[in-house]
C-alpha cells in the first residue's frame, strides 16, 4: 500500500468520523428539535470525533516516515558480509547510497555487485514489510481514536470548548517550529563542526594561514593531509563584502535621501519601484552576470590602463553584490529617515537651514543608529551571499589585500566541499560544516545586534 | 461666510468703525500699523483643492507682539507659517497674495528661502531640541549661517542667547548634555535661544506654550515680554488670557478668514465683531 | 548681543553663495545615485535580453533521408532488437554525403556530421519503430543543427578569427555558407527549449524539466509554509500571552528572516538526507528547506496582515458571544487573507529564485528526465541556470540568459499578483 493511498483512506475515516460523530450528537438528543439539550453545536462533536480519529494516526504516520529509513539502513548494514562490517565510516556511506540508488531504480543494475543486489532486495523486502505495518498501525490508530471519542459524546460534553483547546494547541505546535528549525540548525552545524575539531584544532582552522581542502583518498596520494587554516576564507569574504558595501552604502543611501527629500511625487513613484527591482532578482542572475559581464569587461579595462586583473577578480564580485544590496540599504534607509519627525525638520528649516544642511546635520545624525543597523544588517547579507561569489569570485584561497585578485569566501567553500559526491566523514566535508558554524554565528551576531539598535531607534520616536 | 459681518442685525449691534483705514478689506479694524515690517496682504493658502487662509491681509508693526487667536482649524498656524514660508516644505500647499518683509515680496522667485528665514525666526508648539547638545542646538544657527568668525565668539553667542532665553543659569555647568535631556519648558526656551542666536528681526510663535505646565508658560510669556524690546513678535495662540497678556495687537481669525484686528486691550474690552465677542465672551471655541 | 540686525544680514548674505553650492551638490549626488541605480537596472537587463533572446530561435537542417535497409537491417529480421541498436547517424552521415558528394576521408566526414544534432538519429529511430513502413524510403525531416552551427548563423561565431581559435573549422564553415544559399537551414522557433530537459548538447537543453521540478518544489513549499506561518502568526497575534516563550519564538523569527540561506541547506543536507535519509536531488526534499526558509517571510508579512485588522472589529464578534477561535475564523482571518496571500506570494517569488541551499541536497545533479514525482531526482530553474552558466559551449551563454529570461518572467508575474492583490483588496481602516 503506497502512503498516498493509506492517507486517501485515512481522509475517508475522517470524513466518517465526522459524520458520526454529528449523527451520535443529534440522536442522543432525539434530533434537531432537542438541540438546545446539547452543550455544543453538533458541529462540533463531528469536529471532535473526527479530530481524534485523524490526528493521532497522522502524529504516528509522520513520525514512522520520518525515521523508517534510517532504520532500515541500520538493520541491513547488521546483516552485512564480514568484509563489508571492515569498511570505514565512509566507504560504508557511499555502500549504503548504492543500495539506496539500486532500491529507488535510479541507476541501471548493469555492472552492480551481486551482494549489493542482495542487499537491495533486503532492503526492498525491509520496506514492503515496513510499509504494511505502518498502514496497519495507522488504521487501526485512526478507528481506535473514533471509537473512543464517539463513545464520549454525550450532551454535556463540552464539544467546542475541546475543539478550540485543540485548535489551541495546533496553532501553538506550528508556532514552535521557527524555533526548532533554529535548534535544527546549532544542532547539526555544531554537531559536524565537533566532528571537525577533533581532526583540526580550532586553533588552526581559525588561525591558519593556509587553506587547501583537498585530501587525497587513498593514503599513499602526495599531500594527503589537507590545510585547514581558515585566515583567507575569511579576509576574501571581508574584502568582497567590503567592496560590497562601499558601493551599497553611498549609492543607496543617498538615493532614499534623493527619494525621500527631494524627488517630487511622480519621479519617486516610478523610480522607487524600478530600484526595488534589483531586489528581486535572483542572485544567480546577478552571478552570471558578474561573471558574464563584469568580470571580462573589468579584465578589458585592466588590460587598457595596465592593470592586471584577474578574471575571477574580488573587485567584480563585490561590485555586483553591492548592486544586489543597494534596494536593500535605500529601503531600510528610506524607513528610517520618514521615521524622523518632522517637527526636526521644522526646528532645523526654520533657523534657515537649506534642505541639504537639515538632512546632513538633524535628520542623518537622528536616524543615524537606524542606518547603522541597517548597515549591519546588509553586511550579514553580504557575508552570507553564496551564488555571486561561487559565479564570479575563485576557488583559490588566496591571501591577498589586492581586491584584483582572486579570493575566495565562505561560502563559495562550503558550496565546493558539499558538492558532488563526497563521502560524507572526511574532513573536507566537515570542514563545510565548521565554515558554517562560523557564517552562523557571525550572521547571527550582527543581527542580534542590528535589530536591537534599529528596535531601540523606532522606540525613540514612537 | 462672513454673515454675521453682513447681517443688518449685526451692523447695528456692533456699527462698523468710521476710521478704518482700508476700507476696501472685509476685516474689521485697522489691519496696518505705522512703519510696518511686514505687509501681508490678500493672502490665500491653499491645501490641495481646500482654501485654509481666505483673502487675508494686515501688518506687523516692529518691537510689539501680535497675537493671533481663534478656535482650532481657523488657520492661524497656517497663517502664521506664510511668513518664513514654511508652508514650502507641505508638498500641496500653496500660498498666493503678497508678503513683504521691509518692502521686499518674501515669495518673490529671487528670494532666498534660507535668508528669509534668518531674518524671521520660528518657535513651534512643541520643543523639537535636535538630537544633539545643549551648546550645540545654540549654535547650530550661527553655524550654519557663518555669523561667528572663531569658537570665542560662538561661546559668546550661545551665552548670549541662553542668557536672554533665561536658560543659562540652569544649563551653564552642562552645556554637553542633550537637549532632549531638560525639562519641557527647559527645552522650548532652548528652542527660543536657538532661534535668537541667528539674531533675527522677526520671531514666529506657534502656540509656544501648548505644551508646556502653567509655571513654564509663565516664564515663556515673561520672556516674550522682554524680548519685544529687540523683535516683532507673532504669536498663535489658543489661550485669550495668554493673548492678553502678552500681546500689544491682537487678530481673531475665524475659518480661514480674518475677523478682527485691533489693539488687545480695546479687541478684550470692547469687541466690534459679533463672532469676536462670541468667542471671547467663551460662547463656543 | 554684539551684532547689529545689519552686519547679521550682511554676514548671512555672505555665507549663502557658498551654501546654495553645497546645497547643489548634495542634491546631484542624490540624483547620481538614482541615476547610477537606474543605470544598473537598465545594463543587468540589457545585458540579460541581448544574449538570450537568440536562445528562443533555433537553426535546423532540412535534409533528404533514406531509411536504408542495408544499414539498418542487413539481415532483413526486422525485429525490434535489430532496430534498437542499428546505426542511424549513418543515415544521417549518408544524406548529409548526398549533399556534398566530393567529401572523402573519415575526418572531413566526421566534421561534415558534426553539422547535426546528435538528436538526428533518435528522430530517425522514434520514427522508424512508430512506423515500420519507412524502410525503405526517403523522407525529407528538418533536424536539429549542431549549437556551434547555430552560434555561427547568430553571429556568436565570429568568422574573422583563425581556424585554430574557432571552434569551427573553415571547411565547415564553407559548408554551412552553401547549406545556406541552398535554403536548406532555417531559424525557426525554438520548441525544444520549452519542451525538453536538460542535455550536454546545447541544441538539445530545455528549460521544462527544470521548470516541473520548480513547480514540484514549490509546490511543496506552499503546502508546508502558508499553513505554519498563518498559524504561526495568529497564534502570536490572537492567542499568545507575552511570556518569555513567545518572546523567544518572537525573537527567533526575526533572527531566521535573516539567517543565511545557504546554512538552511547545511541543515537540509545534514538532518534531512542523512539523519532521516530522505532522498537526494528530490523536490520534496528542496520544498521542505525552502519551506523552513521562506517562513519568517510568510510569518512577518501575515502578522502585519492581522495586526492591521481593527480592534473594534474583534470586539464586536466577541460581544456578540463568538469564541475567540470563532472571532479569529469568521472575522480576523477572512479580513487579514489578501495580506497574507501578498506575503506568501512575496515568499514563494524569494524561494523560486534560491539556489544555494539546492545545492547543498543534491539538485545541481546533471538531470536529463523530466521529474514526475516529489521524491524522482531534480533540478529547479536556477539551479539549471547554474549549471548551464558553468558549461564551457558558447551556445550555453545564451540559453542560460534565455532561462534567465524565463525565470524573470515568472518572478514579474508573480510579484505583479501580488500587486494587484494589494492594490486590490487593501482595506483602509
Amino acid at each position: 500500500m503506497t502512503h498516498s493511498i493509506l492517507l486517501l483512506l485515512l481522509a475517508v475515516l475522517v470524513l466518517l468520523a465526522f459524520w458520526l460523530g454529528e449523527r451520535r450528537s443529534l440522536s442522543l438528543v432525539g434530533g434537531g428539535r432537542g438541540i438546545r439539550n446539547l452543550h455544543s453545536l453538533p458541529y462540533y462533536y463531528g469536529m471532535l470525533t473526527a479530530l481524534w480519529c485523524g490526528l493521532p494516526a497522522l502524529l504516528v504516520m509522520g513520525l514512522w516516515l520520518l525515521f523508517q529509513n534510517t532504520v532500515i539502513t541500520g538493520l541491513i548494514s547488521a546483516h552485512f558480509p564480514g568484509d563489508w562490517q571492515a569498511l570505514d565510516a565512509g566507504q560504508r556511506g557511499l555502500l549504503i547510497n548504492e543500495i539506496r540508488n539500486v532500491v529507488s531504480g535510479q541507476i541501471t543494475l548493469e555492472g552492480v555487485r551481486p551482494q549489493v543486489l542482495a542487499a537491495a532486495a533486503e532492503y526492498r523486502q525491509m520496506q514492503s514489510i515496513a510499509n504494511l505495518a505502518l498502514s496497519g498501525l495507522v488504521l487501526v490508530i485512526a478507528i481506535a481514536g473514533l471509537g473512543f471519542a464517539h463513545r464520549q459524546i454525550s450532551p454535556t460534553l463540552r464539544a467546542r470548548n475541546a475543539v478550540e483547546r485543540i485548535f489551541e494547541w495546533l496553532l501553538l505546535g506550528c508556532s514552535t517550529i521557527a524555533v526548532f528549525v533554529t535548534i535544527g540548525i546549532v544542532l547539526s552545524v555544531v554537531y559536524e563542526s565537533l566532528r571537525f575539531f577533533h581532526v583540526v584544532s580550532v586553533h588552526e582552522f581559525l588561525l591558519g594561514l593556509s587553506w587547501s581542502p583537498q585530501t587525497a583518498l587513498r593514503a599513499d596520494q602526495a599531500g594527503s593531509s589537507g590545510a585547514f587554516g581558515a585566515v583567507p576564507l575569511f579576509l576574501g569574504t571581508a574584502m568582497i563584502s567590503g567592496i560590497a558595501m562601499l558601493i551599497a552604502v553611498p549609492v543607496g543611501l543617498f538615493s532614499a535621501i534623493y527619494l525621500a527629500e527631494y524627488a517630487d511625487r511622480r519621479f519617486r513613484s516610478v523610480v522607487k519601484p524600478v530600484l526595488e527591482v534589483l531586489a528581486g532578482i535572483p542572485t544567480v542572475v546577478y552571478g552570471f552576470f558578474a561573471a558574464l559581464t563584469v568580470g571580462p569587461a573589468l579584465r578589458n579595462l585592466g588590460e587598457v590602463v595596465g592593470l592586471s586583473v584577474a578574471s575571477e577578480s574580488a573587485l567584480a564580485a563585490g561590485l555586483v553584490m553591492g548592486v544586489m544590496i543597494i534596494p536593500f540599504i535605500s529601503s531600510l534607509s528610506d524607513d528610517m529617515i520618514s521615521a524622523v519627525p518632522q517637527s526636526l525638520r521644522d526646528g532645523a528649516y526654520a533657523l534657515g537651514a537649506t534642505r541639504s544642511e537639515t538632512i546632513r546635520q538633524v535628520v542623518l545624525r537622528a536616524a543615524l543608529p537606524g542606518i547603522v543597523g541597517g548597515v549591519l544588517l546588509a553586511i550579514s547579507r553580504a557575508i552570507g551571499e553564496t551564488m555571486i561569489v561561487v559565479m564570479a569570485a575563485g576557488l583559490a584561497a588566496n591571501l591577498t589585500a589586492n581586491p584584483l585578485e582572486a579570493v575566495t569566501t565562505v561560502t563559495v567553500q562550503i558550496v565546493t566541499l558539499l558538492t558532488g559526491d563526497q563521502e560524507f566523514d572526511s574532513p573536507k566535508t566537515l570542514a563545510a560544516f565548521a565554515l558554517g558554524l562560523v557564517l552562523f554565528l557571525v550572521t547571527l551576531a550582527l543581527n542580534v545586534v542590528a535589530l536591537k539598535v534599529v528596535r531601540k531607534y523606532r522606540e525613540q520616536y514612537e | 461666510m462672513n454673515a454675521a459681518t453682513d447681517s443688518p442685525a449685526a451692523k447695528a449691534a456692533h456699527p462698523v468703525p468710521e476710521a478704518s483705514a482700508t476700507p476696501e478689506t472685509k476685516t474689521v479694524g485697522r489691519i496696518t500699523v505705522d512703519d510696518p515690517l511686514i505687509c501681508a496682504r490678500n493672502v490665500d493658502v491653499f491645501y490641495g483643492e481646500k482654501r485654509a487662509i481666505k483673502d487675508v491681509s494686515i501688518d506687523i508693526a516692529r518691537n510689539q507682539v501680535l497675537a493671533m487667536i481663534g478656535p482650532s482649524g481657523c488657520g492661524k498656524s497656517t497663517f502664521l507659517r506664510c511668513f518664513n514660508r514654511m508652508n514650502d516644505t507641505i508638498e500641496q500647499a500653496r500660498v498666493a497674495g503678497s508678503i513683504k518683509l521691509e518692502g521686499q515680496d518674501i515669495y518673490d522667485r529671487r528670494q532666498d528661502v534660507v535668508q528669509l528665514r534668518a531674518r524671521i525666526g520660528m518657535v513651534f508648539q512643541k520643543p523639537n531640541p535636535f538630537p544633539k547638545s545643549i551648546y550645540e542646538n545654540v549654535a547650530y544657527g550661527p553655524r550654519i549661517h557663518g555669523l561667528a568668525a572663531d569658537r570665542i565668539e560662538l561661546d559668546e553667542i550661545v551665552q548670549t542667547s541662553l542668557k536672554r532665553a533665561g536658560l543659562w543659569d540652569e544649563v551653564k555647568d552642562r552645556l554637553g548634555a542633550p537637549g532632549t535631556s531638560l525639562s519641557g519648558g527647559q527645552q522650548q526656551r532652548l528652542c527660543i535661544a536657538r532661534t535668537i542666536a541667528v539674531n533675527p528681526e522677526v520671531i514666529l510663535m506657534d502656540e509656544p506654550c501648548s505644551a508646556l505646565d502653567p509655571i513654564a508658560t509663565a516664564r515663556i510669556e515673561d520672556l516674550i515680554d522682554e524680548l519685544r524690546a529687540s523683535y516683532a513678535i507673532a504669536i498663535v495662540t489658543h489661550s485669550m488670557q495668554q493673548a492678553a497678556r502678552v500681546s500689544q495687537r491682537t487678530a481673531y481669525f475665524h475659518l480661514g478668514d480674518l475677523i478682527e484686528v485691533g489693539e488687545t486691550d480695546r479687541i478684550f474690552t470692547n469687541p466690534r465683531h459679533k463672532l469676536t465677542e462670541d468667542y471671547i465672551t467663551g460662547r463656543f471655541g | 548681543m554684539s551684532k547689529s540686525v545689519a552686519e547679521t544680514r550682511a554676514l548671512v548674505e555672505k555665507s549663502l553663495r557658498r551654501r546654495q553650492w553645497a546645497e547643489r551638490r548634495f542634491r546631484a549626488y542624490g540624483l547620481g545615485a538614482v541615476l547610477l541605480g537606474l543605470l544598473f537596472v537598465v545594463v543587468l537587463f540589457t545585458s540579460v535580453f541581448s544574449q538570450g533572446w537568440s536562445a528562443f530561435r533555433q537553426t535546423n537542417l532540412t535534409l533528404e533521408v533514406f531509411y536504408d535497409p542495408a544499414v539498418i537491417d542487413p539481415e532483413g529480421t526486422a525485429d525490434a532488437d535489430t532496430l534498437a541498436v542499428a546505426d542511424y547517424p549513418a543515415l544521417v552521415r549518408a544524406a548529409l554525403k548526398q549533399r556534398f558528394p566530393d567529401v572523402e576521408g573519415r575526418t572531413a566526414t566526421r566534421q561534415l556530421s558534426d553539422l547535426v544534432s546528435s538528436s538526428a538519429a533518435n528522430v530517425l529511430q522514434a520514427r522508424l519503430t512508430a512506423d515500420h513502413s519507412l524502410m525503405g524510403k526517403h523522407e525529407t525531416l528538418r533536424f536539429l543543427a549542431d549549437d556551434k552551427v547555430d552560434q555561427l548563423l547568430k553571429g556568436r561565431i565570429s568568422r574573422d578569427l583563425d581556424e585554430a581559435d574557432r571552434a569551427l573549422s573553415d571547411q565547415q564553415v564553407q559548408w554551412i555558407d552553401a547549406l545556406k544559399h541552398d535554403g536548406v537551414l532555417s531559424l525557426d522557433f525554438n520548441r525544444g527549449f520549452f519542451s525538453n530537459g536538460d542535455s550536454r548538447e546545447p541544441e538539445q537543453a530545455g528549460v521544462w524539466g527544470a521548470f516541473v521540478g520548480s513547480l514540484y518544489t514549490l509546490g511543496v513549499t506552499l503546502l508546508l509554509s502558508f499553513p505554519i506561518a498563518v498559524a504561526t502568526a495568529i497564534y502570536l497575534e490572537e492567542f499568545a500571552r507575552r511570556t518569555r516563550w513567545t518572546d523567544l519564538i518572537e525573537v527567533n523569527i526575526n533572527n531566521l528572516a535573516a539567517v543565511p540561506s545557504i546554512v538552511f541547506g547545511l541543515l537540509g543536507l545534514a538532518m534531512f538526507l542523512n539523519i532521516f535519509g530522505m532522498p537526494r536531488s528530490a523536490p520534496l526534499v528542496g520544498g521542505l528547506v525552502l519551506a523552513l526558509l521562506t517562513l519568517p517571510t510568510i510569518i512577518i508579512a501575515s502578522r502585519a496582515a492581522i495586526k492591521a485588522v481593527p480592534p473594534s472589529i474583534r470586539e464586536a464578534a466577541l460581544g456578540m458571544g463568538a469564541s475567540k477561535l470563532q472571532m479569529v475564523m469568521h472575522h480576523v482571518l477572512p479580513l487579514a487573507m489578501p495580506g497574507m496571500l501578498t506575503g506568501t506570494i512575496i515568499g514563494m517569488a524569494r524561494a523560486l529564485g534560491e539556489t544555494a541551499p539546492l545545492l547543498m541536497i543534491g539538485m545541481v545533479a546533471f538531470i536529463v528526465d523530466v521529474p514526475h514525482s516529489l521524491t524522482a531526482p531534480a533540478t529547479v530553474l536556477p539551479v539549471q541556470v547554474f549549471l548551464w552558466s558553468d558549461s564551457p559551449e558558447r551556445a550555453f551563454i545564451e540559453r542560460t540568459s534565455a532561462a534567465i529570461i524565463v525565470l524573470l518572467v515568472f518572478l514579474v508575474v508573480m510579484n505583479a499578483t501580488a500587486v494587484v492583490l494589494r492594490n486590490r483588496f487593501e482595506r483602509r481602516w
